[in-house]
């Protein structure tokens, strides 16, 4: 096409040398560390900036939250409150991984248990599941067991459907493979189907724990304040809203680095198996 | 799953629960338990009182509004993140942190930001929809292939005609399957929303049915809600397919 | 058939697999094989030779007892095929090997499922893996191998377990050109070296006169045994000259005309 021409007169006409080192100097402004920092900064500045105009009172600037972060890391109250949301948080997964991936690796074997139990799951994945926590405050009253289970529903369908697929989607010519030579039931479904499927049920695992810090500070700002649901609560209502947001801040921080965690585990795991979730 | 040779639709298994659940309810053994067939008696009378369908009319709004929204600001940031790589290198590890970060910590500063009214709804399930939205369209526009993208520059598109009439298109499965994801997390994120404001649409229900112990009430919001995300869910599912199936023949 | 054959342990030629008048009629209703015998010489290469979908994969399967007959049946070694056994080893098309799994424990795994001991299993594994020409890739991992070398670990597995029988569906269509000609000739030279009798599936015509002492050609869908024919070639010979000897050529050509009358 006739726009194709000026690009290569212009690439003939030996400016190449100058052209390699511009794209040298270009490709260190887009190395994507470069990048991040960038965004980091322009973020942040955003956030610094609008604080000060301030769009609101109850909008405190990045420096001065960070600060409200510091004394509060300080003084302890963060790492405490912190470590108290995590206890319904690890608590519920735990629970949510070991009934889950059983839940639906048994759907992923038996075409009846997936028949019976798939159908629910179904349901609560699209559902709002959130719905349901008035209704465990009722059940099993304001303490840590409703949280716990505030975790579990919002964390355990995610996960079940995903080792219910990953057992499913087990290559067909794999169990072939095994039966072929010879392999029980018990040594197809331990050494085949749970292998093969180990990469997708941990991404389950890792949406569930996604789903599941939701549930652990709803279920902190819903049921009673405790943990950073109370740092975010009694805050807010004292107008404190630099330790507020240092609160919501940390909860968030916490998230993406244990969420990131899992992921570097599930990396290190796969990796060397050339597969990757 | 077959029986004698029969298949058994999947979806059947319900019922067996839904048995359970009304024998569990006639023994009264569970509290927060009635039974199933009286959850159903009170959703037919609840459902079409004025206060019900004010909740949902006022619930659908925000939602609409919000996937609008989410909508219109995450197909084109996905799109310029599918075409830029600066762009991309910028945005993409924000996208991801907000994916999977706890979006209920955020409601509260949205709260106290924008009061307890329609606008912290709404602002709710944008932030609930957007993300997920943003990557499937960035996605779909990576995944075009480079001879369109050749063809839109040969044929001296601007950036704008680019956008709307090639990448758009050549994207539009991934977008569609973005936007479907984004509307179930938005039914969340829109319950999440009223259930911490509490004063407004199903928020306010749910608040009234608690402190005075209206189970069977309470068990019918339950039930309609659910129903409304289920069919949301599968009717979206329903038209990504149709898609597809579009999109499949389209690559021949 | 010609005098310079491979040689072969003492019962050579003797039937080991028959299949006795098979019919499979899949759920959805297609008719993959119609009434179907056949008779697998022991200690030879026999290939069964057909267009694509014409059901060559299905009457592997069966005979390896993967899959279920809708009729007729199956003996090897005179005794019915009712499911896997030890007498027959599955080559895969897709090598179906285990990607978290090294390539010693891919090939020692038919040993692993039948409770052999982890000393034993790996020094036969470590052998085979020798004698498929893999030597030092132990460690590795499947996605660190070519194509062909993908199907060398195959190949390992299925001599590992020492099966009297290698079921082979089509074990070279994944794998390029040049390195296929290679494997071939190892693995002509491999299988004669163990008396392996071989049920060998491809659809190429080449392929097939190449190497089998006997071709079995299959009509289309639902399939009936057309023609089976006994390439005589001296495979004692070096490998470029078959390709160009007269009977190799005529051998190509007679299963081409059979063949043309299903294309169209
Ligand atoms: N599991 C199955 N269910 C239904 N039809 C099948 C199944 N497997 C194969 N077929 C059909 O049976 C025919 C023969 O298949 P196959 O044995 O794989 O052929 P080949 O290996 O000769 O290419 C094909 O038409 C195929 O579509
Ligand atoms: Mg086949």
């Amino acid at each position: 096409m006739t726009e194709v021409t000026p690009s290569l007169g212009s690439r003939k006409t030996g400016i190449r040398p100058a052209r390699l080192q511009r794209n040298r100097l270009a490709d260190l402004a887009i190395h994507p560390l470069t990048l991040r920092l960038a965004t980091a900064l322009i973020l942040f500045s955003a956030w610094e900036y609008a604080g000060r105009l301030p769009v609101s009172p109850a909008f405190p600037g990045f420096v001065e939250t960070m600060i409200a972060f510091a004394d509060m890391a300080k003084d302890g109250s963060l790492l405490s409150a912190l470590l108290i949301t995590l206890q319904p948080l690890v608590a519920g997964l735990a629970i949510s991984a070991v009934v889950g991936i059983g839940l639906g690796v048994a759907m992923g074997i038996s075409r009846f248990t997936e028949w019976l139990i798939a159908p629910p799951f179904i349901v609560m994945q699209a559902a709002p599941m959130a719905a349901l926590i008035p209704l465990l405050v009722f059940a099993y009253g304001i303490g840590l067991a409703s949280k716990i289970l505030t975790v579990c529903i919002m964390a355990m369908p995610v996960i079940v459907l995903n080792s219910y697929l990953a057992i499913r989607q087990t290559p067909a010519s794999l169990i072939e493979m095994g039966r072929s030579f010879l392999g029980s039931r018990a040594q197809i479904i331990l050494k085949i189907m749970l292998p093969s499927a180990s990469p997708v049920i941990f991404a389950g695992l890792r949406l569930g724990a996604a789903a599941g810090f939701i549930g652990a500070i709803l279920a902190e700002l819903l049921i009673t304040p405790t943990g950073i649901g109370d740092l975010i609560t009694y805050n807010q209502s004292i107008a404190e809203y630099p330790k507020m947001y240092a609160a919501i801040f940390s909860v968030i921080a916490l998230s993406v680095l244990f969420i990131e965690g899992l992921g570097k585990i599930e990396a290190a795991i796969f990796r060397r198996e050339g597969r990757k979730a | 799953m077959k029986i004698y040779g029969f298949r058994v639709p999947l979806m059947a298994s319900l019922i067996v629960w839904i048995a359970l659940w009304e024998v569990i309810g006639r023994t009264g053994a569970a509290l927060v338990l009635p039974p199933f067939s009286s959850v159903v008696e009170r959703m037919v009378e609840i459902v079409p009182t004025p206060t019900f369908l004010k909740a949902l009319a006022m619930t659908g709004e925000a939602y609409l509004i919000g996937n609008l929204i989410a909508i219109g600001i995450g197909v084109p940031v996905g799109v310029l993140m599918g075409r830029s790589v600066v762009a991309d290198r910028l945005l993409l590890p924000w996208v991801n942190i907000f994916l999977s970060a706890p979006l209920s910590a955020l409601v509260p500063v949205i709260m106290v930001l924008f009061g307890l009214g329609m606008t912290t709804i709404v602002l709710t399930v944008v932030l609930f929809a957007v993300w997920i939205i943003v990557l499937d369209a960035r996605a779909g526009v990576r995944g075009i292939s480079p001879s369109l993208v050749e063809m839109a520059r040969s044929y001296g598109a601007t950036p704008l005609q680019a956008f709307a009439k090639i990448y758009l298109w050549a994207a539009l499965p991934e977008i569609l399957a973005g936007i479907r994801l984004g509307c179930i997390r938005a039914v969340k994120g829109v319950i999440i929303g009223q259930l911490l404001v509490s004063i407004v649409g199903f928020g306010h229900l749910f608040e009234i049915y608690f402190s005075n112990f209206l189970m069977e009430h309470f068990w019918a919001l339950v039930l309609t809600l659910f129903a409304f995300a289920f069919a949301i869910a599968e009717g979206l599912g329903y038209l990504e397919r149709r898609v597809e199936y579009y999109a499949s023949s389209r690559q021949q | 058939m010609t005098t310079a054959r491979r040689e072969r342990p003492a019962e050579t030629g003797t039937p080991i697999i028959e299949v006795r008048a098979i019919s499979k009629i899949y759920a959805g209703g297609v008719e993959a094989l119609n009434d179907i015998s056949l008779e697998v010489p022991r200690g030879k290469l026999t290939t069964l030779l057909g267009p694509s979908g014409c059901g060559k994969t299905t009457l592997l399967k069966i005979i390896a007892g993967l899959i279920p007959a809708t009729s007729g049946e199956v003996l090897v070694s005179g005794r019915p095929v009712t499911g896997p056994g030890p007498d027959r080893a599955f080559v895969f098309q897709d090598f179906a090997l285990m990607p978290w799994a090294s390539v010693l424990r891919n090939v020692a795994f038919g040993l692993e499922l039948r409770g052999v001991s982890r000393s034993e299993r790996d020094e036969v594994a470590r052998r085979h893996i020798a004698e498929v020409g893999l030597a030092g890739f132990e460690d590795r991992h499947p996605h660190e191998l070519s194509g062909g070398m993908r199907q060398r670990v195959g190949l390992a597995r299925a001599l590992a377990v020492d099966a009297d029988v290698l079921l082979m569906d089509e074990p070279f269509s994944s794998v390029d050109e040049q390195t296929r000609r290679k494997f071939q000739e190892d693995m002509l030279g491999l299988l004669s070296a163990h008396g392996k009798t071989v049920l060998f599936v491809t659809h190429s015509i080449e392929e097939a006169v190449y190497l089998s002492d006997r071709i079995v050609l299959l009509s289309r869908r639902p399939s009936r045994v057309a023609q089976v024919i006994e390439p005589e070639i001296r495979r004692g010979d070096d490998p470029e000259a078959i390709r160009r000897h007269p009977a190799y050529l005529d051998t190509v050509e007679t299963i081409w005309q059979g063949l043309k009358r299903y294309l169209d």
